[in-house]
């Protein structure tokens, strides 16, 4: 009796979103808890929230070509650069406010993501990965090498952002701005998955030539991929942007396409909740790295500079433990600990 | 003037071509045995050249004892990691492999810094910074020796595939894994071998490369455009790696010189990126790659 309360028993609870009154409280609470965040949170601490928020707002959109679709890009950093210097350059050479220069940022980025992908359309995996790279640095070189419109290394300055007559200079204030788009795209994220759409990407993911059989448009659904995908990054980008309030090249590299990889790896794939807690988990990494580098470089002031690849070697040994001994990520731990609870004191 | 500008350029090209193909080479070494893409092996190719540069400047060894206990090394390295980090992952999702390798690669990357610091270092040169004179142009002897060093790897490789027991159980491997299983050859061993194999033709790669070069530990980057050179070729070519390899070198190095003027500098960076986005909108599977037919 204990055990089959958990089982669905009709399609309609099969669809809910929040299986039960427990998920429900416990979403509410969480979402509590974010929202009086910076009424009680150092300033750091909601700096670096301001981080995790844009990361996971990053790691959806990876999560939705990745994950979902199954296509793998290692260029999602320069989707979200497209939509930072978007951002940036109405806003700062323009004079545009917020919400348009957003919006044109995800816009521009969705626009490149749609002609990155029709060459997919014949291409597939170590190919498809060759040509995101090459993408990648193609981005990388124009905004460090188109210094009239860029300013290269110097970076471009953002207006404070503003809307409705209230400003968002401060990061406690930004902070609900990317809350509030945060929550919009997991919510939009969860949504598509659960709808037909989402089912006909996961289809395509899981084998093509059937999904197509089927009656699954290819063409058209790796191409949208694409576009939500990069209309996602393009977003996180631009807020991004606002966030720093000067952007310059080193924040979109190569390096920062692995750590989103990285991210929806040890989160789960093409879930929202291993979405988030990759990104989160990510973001922390370093915090927790620096803590322990930090007094080391302060003792050894000649080596400081090496002890830079400490972070380096972190990020590559989480990837691979994580792959090799927990592939399905945070997520899959999350769902074994829900399991063992609810099952408890039977085994499965 | 003009033609030995040219003749300069095509063969610092083809010096530079050459370590893309030996790295591509590499590359597709393993990827025809194992059906893994090594994302590490730029790494490995830096690995090598600063373990040699070690050996060379703290142990003062000579050139070539030093080069060959490099070797030595990095076969034995690259075998471990083989055994301990790829194997289990055979057979799994193509990105869990290739995120595998990119983590090994940022773990090699990160140690090599902690060790061996972040700024350039000069390589020791075994050859005479004189240059070589050409019909008039000046030709640096490393990129000469590079070349040539290449070619001779390449027919050694070639004999090495055609002739010997292990390179045809390497073959075997790469035609279909189980048959050759099926058949009696040491699967295993064979993975092992190719990933020893490419770790060899990496750390050459590496050492030409530092010899008219320096190290520093984003060296990898460069390596990195060992795989536009390998899409040009075709995947599972090892002639189109080649053959890619140089046509990627020479073709950076003139867009740099004629080119840099219309698009700005460091144009030379992106060129092979720009080519395999043409090369792949017009032939996918490469210039001399197989066309995948999937049946259902």
């Amino acid at each position: 009796m204990a055990v089959t309360r958990f089982c669905v028993r009709t399609y309609r609870q099969d669809l809910r979103i929040l299986s039960s009154p427990a998920a429900k409280i416990g979403l509410i609470l969480f979402l509590l808890v974010l929202l009086t965040l910076p009424l009680w949170a150092r300033k750091y601490l909601v700096f670096v929230a301001c981080i995790s928020g844009v990361s996971v707002i990053g790691a959806l959109g990876l999560n939705i070509l990745t994950g979902m679709t199954g296509l793998i890009s290692l260029g999602h950093a320069a989707f979200m650069g497209l939509g930072a210097y978007t951002a940036a350059i109405l806003s700062a050479k323009a004079g545009w406010p917020m919400v348009p220069c957003l919006l044109s940022g995800a816009v521009m980025s969705a626009v490149m993501g749609a002609i990155v992908g029709v060459p997919t359309l014949r291409l597939k995996g170590l190919y498809l990965v060759v040509t995101t790279l090459a993408f990648q640095f193609i981005v990388q070189h124009v905004i460090y090498h188109w210094e009239s419109l860029t300013q290269s290394d110097k970076g471009i300055k953002l207006a404070t952002p503003a809307f409705l007559g209230l400003e968002f200079g401060s990061y406690d204030s930004f902070y609900y701005v990317i809350l509030f788009c945060a929550v919009l795209v997991a919510v939009l994220t969860k949504n598509l998955a659960m709808s037909r759409t989402g089912r006909a990407l996961v289809a395509v993911r899981d084998r093509d030539i059937a999904a197509e059989i089927i009656g699954v448009n290819l063409a058209k659904y790796k191409i949208l991929a694409f576009v939500v995908s990069s209309f996602v990054a393009g977003l996180s980008g631009a807020l991004y942007a606002y966030l720093l309030g000067l952007i310059a090249p080193d924040h979109f590299t190569f390096n920062q396409s692995i750590l989103y990889v990285a991210m929806i790896i040890v989160g789960g794939m093409g879930t929202v909740l291993g979405s988030v807690l990759g990104a989160v988990f990510m973001v922390l990494l370093p915090e927790v790295i620096s803590a322990v580098s930090g007094p080391l470089a302060s003792a050894y002031p000649t080596l400081a500079p090496r002890i830079g690849g400490i972070s380096v070697v972190v990020y590559g040994l989480v990837i691979i433990l994580f792959l090799l001994f927990e592939p399905e990520g945070l997520f899959g731990i999350w769902i074994r600990l829900k399991r063992y609870f609810k099952t408890w004191p039977y085994t499965y | 003037m003009a033609l030995q500008i040219l003749l300069q350029l095509i063969v610092t090209g083809l010096a530079w071509g050459s370590v893309y193909a030996l790295i591509a080479l590499g590359f597709v070494l393993i990827f025809k045995a194992t059906d893994i893409f090594n994302f590490a092996q730029p790494e490995l190719m830096m690995l090598g050249a600063y373990l040699s540069f070690t050996l060379i400047t703290a142990l003062k060894l000579p050139f070539l004892p030093a080069f060959l206990v490099t070797l030595v090394l990095m076969t034995v390295i690259s075998s471990l990691l083989e055994m301990m980090v790829i194997r289990p992952l055979v057979g799994e999702p193509v990105l869990a492999v290739i995120m595998v390798t990119l983590g090994l690669a940022n773990v090699i990357r990160g140690m090599t810094g902690l060790i061996w610091g972040y700024e350039e270092l000069q390589f020791p040169k075994p050859f005479s910074a004189q240059p070589i004179m050409l019909f008039g142009a000046a030709i640096n002897q490393a990129e000469i020796f590079t070349i040539l060093a290449t070619a001779l790897l390449l027919v050694v490789f070639f004999i090495f595939f055609k002739y010997s027991r292990a390179g045809l159980s390497m073959r075997a491997t790469a035609e279909d894994t189980s048959t050759a299983f099926l058949m009696g050859i040491n699967v295993k061993r064979v993975f092992t071998a190719s990933w020893a194999i490419a770790s060899v033709v990496a750390t050459i790669a590496g050492v030409l490369l530092a010899t008219f070069t320096y190290l520093e530990p984003i060296m990898g980057h460069a390596g990195l455009k060992a795989l536009p050179a390998l899409i040009l070729g075709g995947m599972d070519s090892v002639v189109g790696a080649i053959l890619g390899g140089l046509i990627i070198g020479v073709a950076e190095n003139l867009a740099g010189f004629y080119l840099e003027q219309y698009l700005g500098g460091g144009i030379n960076e992106i060129t092979a990126y720009v080519i395999v986005l043409i090369v792949m909108m017009v032939r996918p599977y490469g210039l001399f790659g197989t066309k995948e037919i999937e049946r259902v």
